[in-house]
């Protein structure tokens, strides 16, 4: 289409079309994702809007459908500083709050999720290395990772352990001032493209308090990758095994202290979650405006979808539900960014209800373009297809439960 | 050759991607709750000037609306963007709508306080498309102007710019002092960055009111709109048997 390369003030001539998830935006509404924010924060994500309107929608679908993982896009985003949003200044980052984050996130999820989902899992890495890495550690990783001149991914998950990550066998043995690692991750986002892994192992006894964390480079010997994976959605981002054979790493690549390593992986999966869950938020809010459009546009019986009464409610439902879902998120974000007792409950019950609901609420607005809705020409069924996985990653929801469950039971 | 001062106008307006409607009464459009931003081509003239400064032609760039408070988002966002410095000429709200007329009486006045060596202005904005303030204000302070320019270079004392016309493409050295507006090809623009958003809080953004700003009560608009309604309805198309029958149809409607 020949708008997807005119520069941006020539779009005033060359109206996007209808099917595109940055369509035409109708007068400010109930669902405005900038109600009750600050001056500040509707700037940041105007920034973000537009980025996603501009760099990302117009490709969202090649992207997904040549799995293309689009490096110079993240990289350019990286330069208004989405490389590490909520990393510190002195290394490259933004020093943004996790509620600014997690505003940015939403923002650029109605560009294109999968894109946006693994800039999140690329953002928690580096946070990782920020806070819980030495000086050295922090300069030696951080800015060529805010820059996203290198790109990150995050192993916790193994063939043998997922909901139960504390029980990884992955072993890093201790010989000498090195770690000599064996076993293998699964499903890792990025895993074989990206030159960062920041990598949960055993170092010690059975259970969460023998983990500890490593950061290991491509092209580390005995580090391989098994094959790229054929996904339903997040078609962006390559997933793939990451395999360690006698892989041996320098101890000064230890994020913390021996032992700390799970402790590290729940606290990056705090904001992880906030940041998955605002992905979800991004792509219900795009899903809903494309329903909106498609039941004013769209005749049957004689008059617009939009008379109907029962597609009626159920815009009004999926409405609803979308700014229950935003506030739950942005409730738990601020609870993380002060640092309260409650927040990781918060983040867990933020992350169930958002990619719940926010799956309901596209798959009903594909539902409503019909038959349509099925094509791949249409962006519903994308974003559709993309949060699908976020009720599954980052702690499946019935972990959330878990959480949950067990703080109100034990707490 | 000596680094000059830029002052660029800009204009909050309706974002260009949403649905406009009549406003009730048929006097305006509806802007309540309806989104803002910076108007498109005076981001490009911004850009412009910005470029300017980190070449090292420009010294600083001043950045200028007449509007009321509300205004202020979009100065904030050219602060964002690498503007130095920002003021609002301001109007209280609920008032008449100022033209071309009254922003370029407003930025001559500004002009003799700032003493710019270049203005740079969008070429119209994208609400009204009057494309006559910097012409008006050009003309009101008795200085070069070159307008629908494409490209831009400084050279010493004078600007060489090349303009869009219908006919082809003009290029003219102007002697500085002058006024410039932008048109679409100009440049593209730059995302604000996020560490510039956050700078941007904590460079100066002034109010001004425009009674002051003038040395008088401001001169009441000479234009007043009557209407305001929106185009006819798409009407269904007619099929013709052949092409006399289509002439003979396009005459009757006094189309030829």
């Amino acid at each position: 289409m020949a708008w997807r390369g005119a520069p941006r003030a020539a779009r005033l001539l060359l109206l996007p079309p209808l099917r595109c998830a940055a369509g035409r935006r109708r007068i400010a509404s109930c669902i405005d994702p900038s109600a009750g924010l600050t001056e500040q924060q509707k700037e940041f994500q105007s920034v973000a809007l537009d980025f996603a309107a501009k760099e990302m929608a117009p490709h969202m679908a090649e992207w997904d459908e040549k799995e293309i993982f689009p490096v110079d896009t993240m990289r350019k985003a990286a330069q208004l500083g989405f490389g590490g949003v909520y990393v510190k200044p002195d290394v490259g980052g933004s020093g943004l709050s996790r509620l600014d984050t997690s505003i940015i996130f939403e923002a650029l999820s109605t560009g294109c999720t999968s894109t946006t989902a693994y800039m999140s899992i690329h953002n928690m890495c580096v946070w990782m290395i920020d806070t819980f890495g030495n000086e050295e550690q922090r300069r030696r990783f951080c800015p060529s990772l805010c820059s996203m001149e290198q790109f990150a991914s995050y192993c916790l998950t193994e063939p043998g352990s997922g909901s139960d990550a504390a029980s990884l066998l992955t072993s890093a043995q201790r010989k000498g001032d090195t770690y000599v690692l064996n076993g293998s991750k699964a499903f890792i986002s990025g895993g074989g493209d990206t030159d960062v892994y920041v990598v949960m192992c055993r170092t010690g006894g059975p259970g969460p308090k023998g983990i500890s964390c490593l950061v290991l480079e491509k092209g580390t010997p005995g580090l391989s990758f098994g094959k790229k994976e054929r996904k339903v959605g997040w078609n962006s981002q390559p997933t793939r095994a990451v395999i360690f054979e006698d892989c041996v790493v320098p101890v000064s690549n230890r994020l913390g202290a021996e032992g700390q390593g799970f402790s590290i992986a729940m606290k990056g999966l705090n904001g992880g979650r906030i940041n998955i869950a605002s992905c979800s938020l991004g792509a219900a809010h795009a899903s809903v405006l494309l329903a909106q459009e498609h039941l004013t546009v769209r005749k049957q019986f004689g008059e617009p979808l939009a008379n109907n009464q029962y597609l009626q409610f159920r815009l009004a439902e999926m409405a609803t539900r979308l700014v229950a879902a935003r506030l739950m998120v942005r409730n738990a974000a601020r609870a993380l960014q002060e640092e309260r007792e409650d927040a990781p409950v918060l983040c867990s019950m933020a992350k169930l209800f958002a990619t719940d609901e926010c799956f309901e609420i596209c798959n009903q607005a594909l539902q409503m373009h019909g038959g349509y809705g099925y094509l791949k020409d249409y962006a519903v069924q994308q974003f559709v297809r993309d949060i699908r996985v976020h009720q599954i990653l980052e702690g499946t929801n019935e972990v959330m439960r878990m959480i949950v469950a067990r703080s109100l039971l034990q707490g | 050759m000596a680094p000059l001062k830029v002052l660029v106008g800009v204009k909050r307006v309706i974002d260009f991607a949403v649905k406009v409607r009549v406003a009730p009464g048929g006097q305006g459009v509806q802007e309540q709750g309806v989104k803002h931003s910076l108007n498109p081509f005076c981001e490009i003239a911004l850009e412009e000037a910005v470029r300017l400064r980190e070449k090292g032609d420009a010294a600083e760039v001043v950045v200028a609306s007449v509007g009321t408070r509300q205004s202020q988002e979009v100065l904030r966002t050219a602060l964002a963007l690498g503007a130095d410095r920002a003021v609002l000429v301001e109007v209280p709200p609920g008032g008449p709508a100022l033209g071309p007329r009254e922003v370029a009486a407003a930025l001559s006045r500004l002009v003799a306080r700032e003493s710019p060596h270049l203005v740079l202005l969008g070429k119209q904005a994208i609400d009204d498309d009057c494309n006559q303030t910097g012409q008006l204000l050009a003309a009101a302070l008795d200085w070069a102007q070159g307008t629908f320019v494409s490209r831009l270079a400084l050279e010493a004392g004078a600007v060489r710019v090349q303009r869009e016309l219908d006919g082809g493409l003009e290029t003219l050295r102007l002697r500085l002092p002058a006024v410039l507006s932008a048109d679409l090809r100009l440049n593209q623009p730059r995302y604000a960055s996020l560490p510039s958003i956050m700078k941007a809080k904590k460079k100066p953004l002034e109010l001004l009111p425009l009674p002051e700003l003038l040395g008088c009560p401001p001169a009441p608009p000479r234009l007043r709109v009557l209407r305001l309604e929106e185009p006819p309805g798409r009407q269904g198309g007619q099929r013709v048997e052949n092409v006399a029958a289509l002439l003979e149809r396009l005459a009757a409607a006094g189309r030829i």
